[in-house]
């Protein structure tokens, strides 16, 4: 079979069609700009629904796909707040329906799920997404549309700062950073730390800025800074380098998916400094995948379902009767995600997009599982966060962190 | 000196992983014409059946598989793997036999996307990513200035030029290589001959499968943790060894072999001594300077097309 018909005209051929393939793809990125609202869109009613019939709110998280827990844990989250105020007599005398697309972690499928949202299914206001490119993604088109989004977990600065129809209840990456930088200083007492980054998500990269940023501010070195690509399954190469460095700790702002595989891998380097993340650890699966590589690391969180206030006892009780299983970070930032649109759609005037986004935007202290929530002029929620260890598989409450 | 027999070593290994891999892509373009773009699910699926088996013999506790258990392993993915690549070109492909090239194609794009969310479905693999028990002891046989010889690299390249090797008598030596090669130069001249040529494309689709199955046993050995079916680790995996087939010459089976070895050097060098991160960066520079100089291939013969 050596010699074969094998020829630059098929090659190109096959070439011609994976590139048709992926411009389509590509060109999902934005919705169609003949489907777009008229000039002005931002304040317009696009969203609201009218009549009596239920208030349809939309979601777009990763149902499937790599990080798909965390869709999965963000939506059990919304589902519990849905039936609670459901029970609770609805909103304005309306219950309140969920109209769920699945994003399988892709970015193109994020602008796409927002459109279909607001284009065919006609919803309120749009709850998602968990990883902060997708919200990126899906935020533009909301904030087009003219109808306010609420974002539980994206923690990418830029996400909100796409215009004022995008909330978020979590913090943001620079306090994140700023939390673990303070943490390995004093906590860990830190002199020299590396970073482990994946360059292609703008999570990673926006907490690795920060954490830098704080960690020298705080008189501390980055021995090495390393990046990696999504997709990648071999970090030798980069945990080689870092190995040379010989840092007291390692930063690894990833998803859950790919530090499993970093930390088995850097073990059998013969690594031994502590591992620390961000919140896109906060998966039960990690400690399944690292197993011994992953124990002792410490991470940054939205909570710790070991706290003892009410808020945080009554969630915990709830989620547990309902799916039967620990709710992690996700689940609570989904919960209060919802919950607290739920309250803006109460004291809201009506339910057009520029009322509810005023509502949203005057929330203040409002009591939340991740604690107190305030809207501050950017959109973000200002709150604690918490870090966490992770000990014999499971999540260990090690400290609180106030904001600035 | 260290890293250069460190970085030698672990090329030799991930490089013999693509070759295994692009060869499936080379035979099926080889006998068919067309890229079978589902072949990095077979990949991918090997190591989930290799997973798979592996829980099912109650490994994944401490301590690791026994030999026997680990051949079972690997002999039972390569057979799953081989029936599914059966399956696959029986169902979608021998349907579109007399179709355009294109059609087959994107049939596919379109087994590739069924196989990857089936394989998502919570009664099947399901959504996670999962920790493969351990089927090779974690060993490391040599420790000699710094560098280290592990058992599971070793196996890797052992077990990945065995197969090669096989697959060079298979293909040149014996009868049923010889018809798949016939099959390969024109069908129509072959089935005169009394060659039973779709008999022979199933086969070329089984081995093929096996091989992919036997890369991804070993790629779950050497990367414990397994990344769900659909996650983008596998898409990527698949598409660098299309890049080591086309750079190699499509169609050509020495071609595949080196052509793999090569991503691998020029991946794990490109890691080491310069950016890590831009590992993906090289492989395909590699690819487009082969395409503009020559564009059949570092073994491929060029060929003028009737029109």
């Amino acid at each position: 079979m050596t010699q074969l018909l094998r020829t630059e005209k098929k090659l190109f051929a096959a070439a011609l069609v994976l590139g048709v393939v992926f411009a389509g793809c590509k060109r999902e990125d934005k919705p169609a700009e003949g489907s777009g609202p008229a000039a002005g869109g931002a304040s317009g009613t696009a969203g609201a629904t009218p009549g009596d019939g239920p208030i349809l709110v939309g979601e777009y998280s990763s149902m499937t796909g790599a990080e798909a827990t965390f869709g999965q844990s963000t939506h059990n989250g919304i589902m519990l707040a849905v039936e609670e105020v459901n029970a609770a007599g609805g909103i304005k005398g309306r219950k309140v329906e969920i109209k769920l697309y699945d994003t399988q972690g892709k970015t193109q499928e994020a602008g796409t799920a927002v459109t279909r949202l607001i284009t065919q299914d006609k919803v309120t206001a749009v709850l998602g997404e968990v990883a902060s490119s997708l919200s990126l993604a899906g935020g533009a088109v909301a904030q087009q549309f003219g109808v306010p989004m609420v974002t539980p977990s994206s923690t990418n600065e830029r996400v909100t700062k796409i215009g004022d129809m995008i909330f978020r209840v979590c913090f943001i990456d620079p306090f994140q950073g700023y939390v673990m930088a303070k943490f390995s200083r004093d906590n860990l007492k830190a002199a020299k730390v590396a970073v482990l980054y994946d360059q292609s998500q703008a999570y990673s990269k926006g907490l690795k800025d920060a954490f830098v940023k704080s960690f020298t501010e705080m008189g501390g070195e980055i021995a090495s800074e390393q990046a990696y690509n999504k997709g990648d399954s071999d970090f030798n190469a980069q945990l080689a380098n870092i190995r040379d460095a010989k840092p007291d700790a390692i930063f690894i702002p990833g998803y859950y998916t790919d530090v499993g595989n970093i930390a088995l891998q850097a073990r059998k380097l013969g690594i031994t400094a502590p591992l620390m993340g961000g919140d896109g650890w906060d998966s039960s699966e990690l400690p399944k995948i690292a197993g011994e590589a992953i124990e002792g690391g410490y991470f940054s969180n939205h909570y710790s379902h070991e706290e003892q206030r009410p808020e945080v006892r009554n969630f915990v009780k709830a989620y547990q009767a309902k799916y039967s299983a620990v709710p992690d970070g996700l689940a609570a930032m989904g919960y209060d995600a919802a919950r607290l649109l739920f309250d803006a759609m109460k004291r809201a005037a009506s339910l057009s997009g520029k009322d509810l986004a005023q509502a949203i935007g005057e929330t203040k202290d409002y009591a939340s599982v991740t604690g107190k929530i305030t809207i501050d002029a950017g959109r973000n929620a200002r709150k604690p966060a918490v870090v966490l260890q992770i000990k014999g598989g499971k999540h260990a409450y090690v400290a609180t962190i106030d904001p600035k | 000196m260290t890293k250069l027999l460190q970085t030698l070593l672990d090329s030799i290994a991930v490089g013999s992983l693509y070759a295994l891999i692009a060869l499936g892509y080379t035979m099926v373009y080889g006998i068919l014409q067309f890229i079978n773009f589902a072949h990095s699910d077979v990949f991918m699926l090997g190591a989930w059946f290799s997973f798979v088996l592996a829980r099912a013999m109650g490994l994944g506790g401490a301590g690791s598989g026994s030999i026997v258990q680990s051949l079972v392993i690997l002999l039972g993915a390569m057979l799953l793997c081989g029936v599914l690549g059966f399956l696959i070109e029986r169902l979608a492909y021998r349907p579109l036999r007399k179709a355009p090239k294109l059609n087959v194609l994107i049939t596919a794009i379109g087994v590739s996307l069924l196989l990857e969310n089936t394989g998502q479905l919570p009664q099947l693999l399901g959504k996670q990513p999962a920790r493969m028990p351990s089927v090779i002891p974690d060993l490391v046989l040599v420790e000699a200035a710094g560098v280290q010889i592990r058992l599971v690299d070793v196996l890797v390249i052992v077990i990945a030029l065995g197969l090669m090797l096989f697959l060079q008598w298979l293909v040149f030596g014996s009868r049923l290589g010889g018809a798949m090669r016939a099959v390969s130069q024109n069908q129509a001249v072959a089935a005169l001959m009394g060659i039973p040529v779709d008999r022979i494309i199933s086969f070329t689709f089984v081995t093929g499968s096996m091989l992919a199955a036997a890369a991804g046993f070993l790629y779950a050995a050497k990367y414990p943790g397994l990344n769900q079916p659909a996650h983008s680790t596998w898409v990527l995996l698949g598409l660098k060894c299309f890049v080591a087939a086309v750079v190699g010459g499509i169609g050509s089976i020495h071609g595949a072999m080196a052509g793999g070895l090569l991503i691998g050097f020029v991946e794990m060098f490109g890691a080491a001594y310069l950016t890590p991160h831009l590992r993906d960066v090289y492989v395909f520079t590699l690819l487009i300077a082969v395409l503009l100089f020559r564009p059949s291939g570092l073994l491929g013969l060029a060929r003028v097309e009737k029109v």
